[in-house]
């Protein structure tokens, strides 16, 4: 690693690898991709999330050469590549059913690229092997596809996708079809394989932990739009709108209205007979605005005894605990009806807990947990 | 699931008495010392013998062979590739039509393909010949392969030709080096199907060929208008055990190698 943080997106001067502009992909009369700028940067590992439908598969096909925008220009290294069939693209991809020849072996995949570029018989030999070692498959180099493992296929295709040094890697659910274990290990081995190629990955995913784990920036999309792209912890942290927020973990969205304290401080009134809500933020409300809170579980902090010096602080009684093992999430009901999730971790063995149903407790945090959203 | 009943003997003894008892009678009746069809005079193989010196009856074997390897394989050729087209490209214009007109000759009766074949080759001053007969059995077999064919393809996963364009094939390329040899087996049971309908085939034959060549469907036709000969059971039960050992073999084939693979599968999940 370097001592300076890679952010070229935050560098003025660094020219994007990919650059989306103005991108409209319609089928028919439904429009994926709605008129969509986006920048990729060089070695970055790029996440796109988003639920199914919403149009993040049709981004990679793009990139592919397997569909063609409707309007507006792909450019991949400053030339437009809208026009390049997908076998002339320094692009390759890993689909997400692999998509390994089953007739041939698996030396034979991973040359197959190699091939067809027409290098000789020892430069082939030479990088399928290694390509073998990267992905810990030189015992598997004589077997066809359906005689190794979930798991050693999909590195298989990892491995034939990248034999041919691509500038760009597209990545398709890459892990979708592996189980919940393996799934993690296999996540730390694609980071791996990214820093030691170099090469630049754009995966697309619906899972956000694993878009979370993997990806140096993350592009939330909805409808054929852009939500939010940020690096994984702004997204978690900063979400720019309510949708953002639910998508990316566990949230709590209390909406009010803002009423204007001093600079960067507002109150939000979010129920009758409730006290306002006090929370700083840096964007600018009018008075009166429709404005949402929104508050991840764990930056709420549970106890017995109403708190001293909290900004916000409510009451409410115990409604239910989900026991996560590691942590606790506690659904505490406002007297007004209103859940709250509140998130502790278990420190302490479970028979020292302090709390359990139908307990009176206080909730409370501080003016910076929170996010304030207008949207 | 298993269990005896004298219900189901019977239905099952009935059901293959009438299928087979026929041919068994003609396979018995090709080994009878007699000239006399229906009365046995004792075991011989003479009739195999007389066969196998009669000329007419292997010149037609001859073209009735060339017949069907030309036309089964320019058929396979024009159904697969009418199968490709009508499954990959997608929804076009008129894409019902066209799938449904690929296979309106399979409900079309045969006498009437026959006869319009005959009146094309008239028409177009053709000269009727085994050339005509390898036409006209390409026209109503294609659409057989083409069935087979586009079966297969629907269940192709269309990822591994997108695979092979990412990693450098042209369409063409990719279509050899992976479609292909994927749905290999099923253009080879085409061919198969093709060779056996135009082995067989009577009607269609008879409107296509003129006097230089005689299939020989229509030489044992045509021999049986005089009497039944020996020489025909001879004949026909040659034509039996090729096909039987054909399917037999190639059912033990495809057997073994899926028996294989589940094993391999298998293996490589525990391992």
């Amino acid at each position: 690693m370097n001592s300076t943080v890679f952010a070229p997106w935050e560098d003025p001067e660094q020219k994007p690898l990919i650059r989306f502009q103005n991108v409209t992909k319609k089928f028919g009369s439904f429009t994926a991709i709605d008129n969509l700028s986006l920048d990729i940067y060089e070695r970055e590992f790029f996440a796109l999330l988003g639920p199914s439908g919403c149009g993040k598969t049709t981004m990679m096909r793009m990139l592919a050469g397997f569909e063609n925008p409707t309007s507006g220009q792909i450019e991949l290294s400053g030339r437009n590549i809208v026009p390049v069939p997908p076998n002339k693209r320094a692009v390759n991809m890993m689909f997400q059913s692999y998509a390994l020849f089953p007739h041939l072996t698996i030396w034979e995949n991973i040359a197959f690229g190699l091939k067809r570029e027409g290098k000789d018989k020892e430069t082939i030999a030479t990088r399928v092997h290694e390509m073998l070692r990267l992905t810990r498959l030189e015992r598997f180099a004589k077997r066809k596809p359906h005689q190794i493992s979930g798991g050693q296929r999909q590195r298989v295709a990892l491995a034939r996708s990248l034999a041919k040094a691509p500038t760009l890697l597209l990545l398709d659910e890459p892990l979708g079809a592996l189980d919940a274990k393996l799934r993690q290990d296999t996540q730390f081995e694609l980071m791996d394989i990214q820093e030691k190629t170099g090469t630049t990955f754009v995966i697309v995913t619906h899972d956000q932990e694993e878009a979370m784990t993997v990806a140096s920036r993350v592009a939330v999309m909805d409808e054929g739009k852009l939500m939010q792209v940020a690096t994984p912890d702004r997204i978690y942290e900063t979400p720019n709108s309510v949708y953002v927020a639910d998508f990316i973990g566990d949230v709590n969205i209390i909406e009010g209205r803002a009423r204007f304290l001093e600079e960067g401080q507002y109150e939000i009134d979010w129920a009758e007979g409730q006290q306002a809500l006090h929370a700083a933020t840096s964007a600018k409300f009018d008075n009166g605005q429709t404005c949402y809170m929104a508050i991840r579980p764990e930056k709420i902090t549970i106890t017995a005894d109403k708190p001293e010096a909290a900004d916000n602080c409510v009451q409410g009684k115990i409604h239910d605990i989900a026991y996560l093992g590691n942590l606790s999430t506690y659904h505490v009901e406002l007297p007004n009806g209103t859940i709250i999730k509140a998130q502790t971790a278990n420190t302490r063995r479970i028979a020292r807990r302090s709390f359990t149903w139908e307990d009176q407790v206080w909730l409370s945090w501080t003016a910076t947990a929170g996010v304030m959203l207008a949207r | 699931m298993s269990r005896f009943s004298w219900f189901n003997a019977v239905s099952l003894t009935l059901g293959f008495a009438f299928l087979y008892i026929p041919m068994i009678i003609l396979v018995i009746f090709s080994f009878n010392e007699s000239k006399l069809v229906t009365v046995w005079a004792g075991f011989s193989t003479k009739w195999y013998g007389e066969l196998l010196a009669n000329e007419a009856f292997l010149d037609a074997a001859w073209v009735t062979l060339r017949v069907a390897v030309f036309s089964s394989t320019l058929a396979t050729i024009l159904g697969t590739a009418a199968a490709y087209v009508l499954i990959r490209s997608g929804r076009f214009f008129g894409r019902t039509l066209f799938s449904g007109m690929i296979y309106a000759p399979l409900v079309m009766p045969e006498v009437i393909t026959g006869l319009s074949l005959l009146l094309l080759f008239i028409g177009i001053g053709l000269e009727r010949g085994v050339l005509t007969i390898v036409l006209a059995h390409t026209t109503f077999s294609m659409c057989y392969v083409s069935v087979v064919v586009s079966s297969r393809l629907a269940t192709f996963d269309k990822s591994l030709e997108e695979a092979a364009l990412d990693l450098g094939c042209s369409s063409a390329q990719a279509f050899r080096l992976v479609t292909l040899p994927i749905i290999a087996p099923a253009v080879i049971s085409g061919w198969l199907l093709a060779f056996t309908l135009s082995l067989d085939d009577l009607v269609i034959a008879s409107f296509a060929t003129g006097p230089s060549a005689t299939t020989l469907p229509i030489k044992i036709f045509s021999a049986v208008r005089l009497g039944v000969s020996p020489e025909i059971n001879a004949l026909s039960t040659i034509m039996i055990s090729i096909v039987t050992v054909g399917v037999i073999t190639a059912s033990l084939v495809s057997k073994r190698k899926m028996v294989r693979e589940r094993e391999e599968e298998l293996m490589a999940v525990r391992s």
